[in-house]
């Protein structure tokens, strides 16, 4: 079992790079998966997809939305600054404090600039119907996959959706690569 | 003293009724149509869009009462362009406050306090205060000015886009200001609104609006709340000043009616003061733990703070909450400084610190008069809300024409039936029923029953209620809806000089000649009695202008000696009579005075045959000495 700390930079880091780049990233699955031969497979099917995306699709306007989020939650939340330092030394009570804080403003800034919603409304571990025709990327099937749809399971996780984007102008010029700007106080 | 017909410019009802909140901290504008049947009417607030980030426009519905006057090094190009202006002159609302925090000397806020204060000169460019040499500074009636200017342009954007539609300078608008505001700082907040566009304002004051606030949220049900002889408290707490004002209830051809009896001085003492008190002493605390506090941080603690209150305020059982600043730079978990606010402590310095239980005799502690007072604000020297509260209360007793409709008890104290709370402050319910607890051992010494919970008029939506209110005033105005009868809030005089021989160095002594009872009502006039004063025509005459909120038992014609601190001198008044082949004559001219519908006092002079008339004019500038 790997530390609240890490646990904590995981999930974030992981939630980003998911939300950007559509992959989790490579150090993390690693840590996460027991066997070597595992990790192997899984990126070697997801590499070579992610990188078409990027080269297809993520127009330069998209890169500069996503450092743009990035701003903003650094911004508001300091999540940057958090995810940038080196938390192994602290103890839990202080990463708890410093968390807490990050977390509430994060959030405040996630729920102004993006809209989520749950893909399945039911209650997680109860079970739910996948209709006919469902998209594989909103719905992901584990465990016995077999058969057709509709297909009765267990809802294990309700999935998220962006509903809607609301992210402000964006700024131009030089701007538009600053996540945060250096700070220098004239006394 | 009889009514005449006064000449008067015929207008059109206008479309839309406005009123605007012109707070010290927020500002607010809620609107009505009156094309819509008006008892359907619905009051709405609008929203107000402004640069809340750089780069970031967003729609509040308070615009924060900021400016900020950026210079090149302060954003980078094109990161505060609105909807309607590529590149503002100055950034108002909510960007300003929070840049303003990191960068103090461009700010400008309280510019409506400087408004009220006499002791500068108000038409100057003194603001921001202290601000660095290469600022290009603005006076307190720009800066309102500047904040009229943007609702209206907000307003003009949504309602009369490409010039068509309903300018909000063809609208009726309805100012608030506060109560206490003399006739200066009234007539300064017309010019702003004059200077802004807008045509058609008229004031209100801002516990009558709160007030007003509260009849629309009742409905005809008001009349079941309140009844003859009952007295309400209007308590407004914001975030910059307190205001107290007291409203009788009366008969009047068999129906209810409503009179503001009694105003209170200008208090600037808000909620700001009381979430700084509390980041002073968390400061205090980590300072003890051997952890120093730098300015920017207190800044933090300062708006942590207000957030911790207000959890703790909301959540009754909670005993703590915790208060965490990150640290700065890179090293956030590390410099993480983390400690709590603990309800002792908000009951300690809140509660007992700026609602103690005081007696009624227990007057608020002097303004400090220190030889090198740095010039500044004047912000009250008391902390103690009751405090100012008992002083307002006791002063109603001092010789109030109106004592009729004041309740008072046996030692003499102005006793409320009812409490009307407004203002950011008084959101809290501790603070609310702290006030009234305190109120109520006064009652019950003055020999009267403790208000119950029926007693305390609960206005919904506080941040909004003074706009809410002054549209509701609007509507009222056109015959639906109660109206509150007010009238002038103090004594008004003119200065004669006594014809004594002049001896060196010394003036000669000032008589006053009372010119405005103090609750002349609004849409009369007085005609000053027995006095001629003979002008020259074509030559500008000078007349001392003096007020007092203390003598309230002065009659129009009355002249007054040797006063005391009790009447207080005003920027003067001016007048030059200009008469058609007149020019160099002596004219013998009377005054006359009135309190007009728009909430303003104006003064006089008439011809003796009454065929001529010329206004006098207040010319406010700064007065040596002070």
């Amino acid at each position: 079992m790997i530390g609240f700390s890490r646990r904590l930079s995981f999930a974030f880091r992981c939630f980003f790079s998911l939300l950007f780049e559509g992959t989790i990233p490579q150090d993390i699955l690693r840590t996460l998966t027991n066997s070597d031969a595992e990790v192997v497979s899984i990126p070697s099917k997801a590499a070579p997809q992610a990188q078409k995306v990027a080269g297809d699709q993520l127009m330069p306007e998209s890169a500069d939305r996503a450092v743009q989020m990035l701003a903003l939650l650094q911004r508001d939340g300091r999540l940057v600054d958090f995810l940038q330092e080196d938390v192994s030394s602290y103890p839990d009570g202080q990463l708890g404090a410093a968390v807490r804080s990050i977390h509430i403003s994060c959030r405040q800034a996630l729920e102004r600039y993006m809209k989520l919603e749950p893909i399945l409304s039911s209650e997680e571990d109860h079970p739910v119907t996948v209709p006919v025709g469902f998209d594989p990327a909103a719905i992901k099937l584990v465990g016995n996959v077999a058969g057709e749809p509709p297909i009765r399971g267990l809802l294990r996780h309700r999935g998220w959706r962006v509903a809607a984007v609301t992210l402000p102008s964006m700024p131009v010029g030089s701007g538009r690569a600053i996540v945060a700007p250096a700070e220098v106080e004239i006394p | 003293m009889g009514h005449k017909t006064w000449p008067r410019r015929q207008q059109l009802d206008s479309e839309f009724i406005v009123g605007i909140d012109l707070g010290t901290t927020n500002s607010a504008l809620a609107y009505c149509d009156s094309a819509a049947a008006l008892e359907n009417a619905r009051i709405e607030v609008a929203t107000i869009p402004q640069v809340v980030n750089p780069n970031e426009v967003a729609d509040r519905t308070l615009l924060p009462s900021f400016l900020y006057i950026p210079g090149d090094m302060d954003f980078p190009k094109g990161s505060l362009s609105l909807p309607w202006e590529a590149e503002p002159k100055f950034v108002i609302g909510e960007l300003a406050r929070k840049r303003g925090a990191e960068s103090p000397g461009r700010l400008v806020a309280s510019a409506k306090s400087w408004l009220s204060y006499a002791g500068a000169n108000r038409t100057a460019p003194i603001l921001p205060w202290q601000a660095p040499e290469e600022v290009s500074k603005l006076s307190p009636v720009e800066v309102s000015s500047q904040y009229l200017q943007y609702l209206r342009t907000v307003w003009d954007a949504h309602h009369a886009a490409d010039g068509k539609g309903y300018a909000l300078a063809e609208q009726d608008v309805f100012l608030t200001v506060p109560a206490s505001f003399d006739e200066e700082a009234r007539e300064l907040t017309r010019r702003s609104a004059e200077q802004a566009g807008l045509q058609r304002v008229t004031l209100l004051e801002e516990p009558q609006a709160a007030f007003y606030a509260w009849l629309e949220s009742q409905g005809d049900t008001w009349r079941k709340r309140v009844k003859v002889g009952d007295l309400v408290l209007v308590c407004d707490v914001g975030g910059g000043t307190t205001d107290f004002s007291l409203i009788a209830v009366s008969e009047e051809n068999g129906d209810l009616s409503l009179k503001r009896v009694a105003v209170g001085e200008h208090i600037l003492l808000g909620g700001d003061n009381m979430d700084l008190a509390l980041a002073r002493l968390l400061q205090q605390k980590l300072e003890v733990e051997g952890r120093h506090i730098d300015t920017y941080q207190l800044q933090g603690l300062w708006h942590q703070c207000r957030s911790a209150k207000e959890y703790l305020f909301e959540h009754a059982k909670s005993q703590k909450q915790d208060v965490t600043l990150l640290g700065k730079g890179r090293k956030l978990v590390g410099g993480t400084i983390k400690t709590e606010l603990v309800r002792e402590e908000l009951n300690r310095i809140l509660v007992e610190g700026f609602f103690p239980k005081v007696a009624s005799g227990e007057m608020p502690a002097r303004q400090r008069r220190i030889g090198f007072q740095e010039l500044g604000l004047p912000y009250a020297a008391d902390a103690a809300v009751t405090k100012h509260l008992a002083r307002f209360l006791s002063q109603q007793v001092q010789n109030s024409p109106e004592s009729a409709n004041i309740r008072r008890g046996r030692n003499g104290l102005a006793c409320p039936t009812h409490v009307l709370f407004n203002g950011g402050v008084m959101k809290a319910g501790m603070l609310r029923e702290r006030l009234v607890e305190v109120l109520n051992s006064w009652l019950t010494e003055e020999g009267f029953e403790a208000l119950g919970p029926q007693n305390v008029l609960d206005a919904p939506d506080l941040e909004h209620a003074v706009a809410r209110g002054a549209a509701y005033y609007g509507r009222a105005r056109r015959g639906q809806g109660v109206r509150i009868r007010s009238g002038a809030s103090r004594t008004y005089y003119i200065g004669i000089e006594s014809a004594m021989p002049a001896v060196p160095g010394m003036e000669a002594p000032l008589k006053a000649l009372c010119v405005v009872a103090f609750g002349m009502e609004e849409g009369t006039e007085a005609l000053i009695p027995d006095r001629e004063f003979g002008l020259v025509v074509g030559e500008p005459a000078e007349f001392r202008f003096l007020s007092s909120t203390i003598r309230k038992q002065d009659r129009v014609g009355d002249l007054m000696e040797n006063w005391g601190s009790e009447i207080e001198e005003l920027s003067p008044l001016e007048v030059t009579l200009a008469l058609e082949g007149q020019q160099g004559t002596v004219l013998p001219v009377r005054l006359e005075s009135r309190v007009t519908e728009i909430g303003t006092l104006e003064l006089w002079c008439a011809s003796r045959d009454g065929a001529n008339r010329w206004k006098l004019e207040l010319n406010i500038r700064e007065k040596s000495g002070q």
